[in-house]
């Protein structure tokens, strides 16, 4: 066996360049060091003009080979394997087969921009990139709308199974969640209630801020964003991997719908639990005010509750009439994104970022309008 | 370069990759039970069997990535289980592997990719990493403008040929191919072949070689393991197995296709 360890070397000869050693990947750094340094000198007036000896190399793999050809150059190399009668044969089919290899030019065309003009670019990019997607949503909402009328009236092809799952998924193993958040924020209301309003004396009034506020908002505002967070990140990622894998593609194929197929279910189970998720939301987040009352603010049980009675009970149909307009939108966004994704992993990392920020976004401003509204209307 | 194929080192000093009393079992379902495979050095072994008969799975255990449930697999004769991670790591870089499906990172270019893992264990320079990428890129035959391209832009031939330049990257003694010509157009799976044996003579190659193409299975390997009912039901030269004397071997064999695959290769080598 030859030493491997020994890293392979150039030597300049009056008459002719030794190639000796190993040139391997192992010695890659040194060897290419090694070709700077004979590459400047030949660069002072030593031309590369005498002949080539390959005959004391040791080792030699496509790397090592990669680096001669690049020393010497296509032809010149040729010419020397050509003169060298003495080189094994498989050493010669490597040096064949790698001057093959690197007869095109290997470096790929490429149109790289200033950075400032990238940086427009980009710029420019992204606000389009906003509008395209706002109309893309509105394309898909119409393209749910239209699955939903065409199958409205055949119960046939109505998928309960697949329905029934995703309302487990994305309903009822999200109960506890939402009712605990809920709860600790009707807690932290209450305080804040009992803090600003003991100013006044009228401590007995953060039994209607607690009721007021998640009936009217929280309840429903908590739930939907805790479902953006976790049922629209899923969609978009189920859907994302499945087209990846050209799933989507298969279905489309085999003549099928995926929007009937998998967004229907979809948007339809979070349409039937987001009302759900809201009314527990508000019980919960009630309770947890109630709590703070009996325990800080020395309101009893009974107390409690027959202020909140008086509660107009139309604050609860208005913050529950929100939820199914909010579950539409975060299912449909949480599918699209999913549609959109192309090809790589990265992408659908992307994605379901972006169907989690867009989702909680379209939430929240969905909910000022619907504040505004109904202000207006005086409900 | 025929000559190498006569004479197929035997002895246990050639031994690469010994595997001994293998078992592997997914809850109920037994793939290997009691399989013993060596791996010559310099050998190009071809491993055959029906679907499901535990081909790419005995390939993940040999390079690591499956626990087997029983037996020892000793690589360069050392068990990769026992060793430590650093240790392991070391035996792995001489490992090149080609997944089925390519197993390219999508987010990155064909070009990073090959250089991947040539600047994670050499730490080359980035510049000299990509030169070589390029290199290797055009060696399996894609052209200089795939380099930019990502794998989701690629057909699957080529996603083939990127995956075989990244597995030679680091330039390995061993090279674990799982179906490298599936989805090759014949030319380039010819092409493949003859990239095989030129690297294996050249640079003492070893190859672990799962296929069903019968064309590279005649013209490249040295030996043929066949894996039936659980374990290797014979590994040895062509000519031998395909005289073993079991209903599948007849079938794979001697259909049409193993036919005209072997008078193929009787033709050529008249010429």
């Amino acid at each position: 066996m030859p030493n491997t360890r020994q890293a392979g070397r150039l030597d300049d000869r009056p008459d002719s360049l030794h190639v000796i050693g190993n040139w391997t990947i192992t010695h890659y750094a040194r060897l290419q060091a090694q070709i700077d340094a004979f590459k400047t000198q030949a660069g002072n007036g030593h031309e590369l003009d005498r002949s080539i000896d390959l005959s004391a190399i040791e080792t030699l793999d496509t790397a090592g080979a990669a680096l001669l050809i690049d020393l010497l150059g296509v032809e010149r190399m040729a010419a020397t394997m050509a003169q060298a009668p003495e080189l094994p044969p498989a050493r010669r089919a490597l040096l064949d087969t790698m001057l093959q290899a690197m007869e095109t030019p290997l470096t790929p065309k490429s149109h790289e921009i200033s950075k400032p003009l990238a940086f427009l670019a980009q710029t420019g990019e992204r606000v389009e990139d906003f509008w395209k997607q706002q109309h893309l949503l509105l394309g898909f909402i119409g393209l749910i709308l239209s699955a939903l009328v065409t199958n409205l009236l055949r119960p046939r092809r109505w998928r309960m199974t697949a329905l029934v799952a995703q309302i487990q998924q994305t309903g009822f193993n999200a109960i506890g969640i939402v009712a605990l958040l809920t709860f600790l924020i009707g807690a932290v209301v209450a305080f804040l209630g009992a803090t600003v309003l003991q100013n006044f004396g009228a401590t007995i009034y953060t039994v209607n801020l607690v009721a007021f506020s998640f009936l009217r908002e929280f309840g429903v505002l908590l739930a939907a964003i805790l479902l953006a967070g976790r049922t629209a990140s899923a969609f978009t990622a189920q859907i994302g991997s499945m087209k990846a894998n050209e799933e989507i593609d298969a279905i489309r194929a085999l003549g099928l719908n995926p929007v009937e197929l998998l967004v229907l279910p979809r948007v339809l189970a979070i349409l039937v639990t987001l009302p759900i998720l809201t009314f527990v939301g508000m019980l919960s987040g009630i309770l947890g005010g109630a709590l703070v009352c009996l325990l800080t603010l020395d309101i009893s049980a009974l107390q409690f509750f027959t202020i909140l009675q008086d509660v107009a009970p139309h604050h609860f149909i208005v913050g529950l009439s929100k939820a199914p307009l909010f579950a539409f939108f975060i299912g449909a966004i949480g599918c699209l994104e999913g549609f959109k994704v192309s090809g790589s992993a990265q992408s659908v990392g992307e994605h379901t970022t972006s169907s989690v920020v867009q989702s909680i976004f379209m939430v929240i401003l969905l909910d000022a309008m619907a504040a505004l509204f109904f202000m207006e209307m005086g409900w | 370069m025929v000559s190498l194929r006569e004479d197929t080192p035997r002895g246990d000093d050639h031994v690469l990759i010994r595997i001994r009393d293998l078992c592997n079992r997914f809850g109920e379902h037994v793939v290997h039970e009691h399989l013993d495979l060596d791996v010559y050095r310099g050998e190009i072994l071809g491993i055959v069997g029906g679907s499901g008969s535990g081909k790419s799975v005995l390939l993940r255990s040999i390079v690591g990535l499956l626990r087997p449930s029983a037996g020892s697999i000793d690589v360069f004769g050392e068990d990769l289980q026992a060793l430590s991670t650093r240790r392991r790591s070391l035996l792995e870089r001489r490992f090149g592997v080609l997944f089925q499906r390519g197993a390219l990172f999508s987010s990155l270019n064909l070009q990073e990719n090959v250089a991947f893992p040539v600047l994670e264990h050499l730490g080359l320079a980035r510049a000299e990493a990509e030169f070589l990428a390029r290199v290797k890129l055009s060696l399996v035959g894609l052209p200089a403008n795939a380099a930019l391209q990502y794998p989701s832009e690629l057909s699957g031939g080529m996603i083939k040929r990127a995956a075989l330049a990244r597995a030679l990257a680091l330039d390995p003694e061993v090279l674990f191919l799982d179906e490298p010509t599936a989805g090759l157009d014949p030319i380039g799976a010819a092409a493949f072949d003859q990239l095989l044996l030129t690297l294996r003579d050249a640079l003492g190659l070893s190859v672990f070689l799962v296929t069903h193409d019968l064309d590279t299975l005649y013209s490249t390997c040295d030996r043929v393991a066949v894996l039936s009912q659980r374990r290797v039901l014979a590994a040895d030269r062509l000519e031998v197995v395909e005289k073993v004397d079991d209903p599948w071997v007849r079938d794979y064999f001697n259909g049409p296709r193993g036919r005209a695959a072997r008078r193929h290769i009787n033709s050529s080598k008249v010429d």
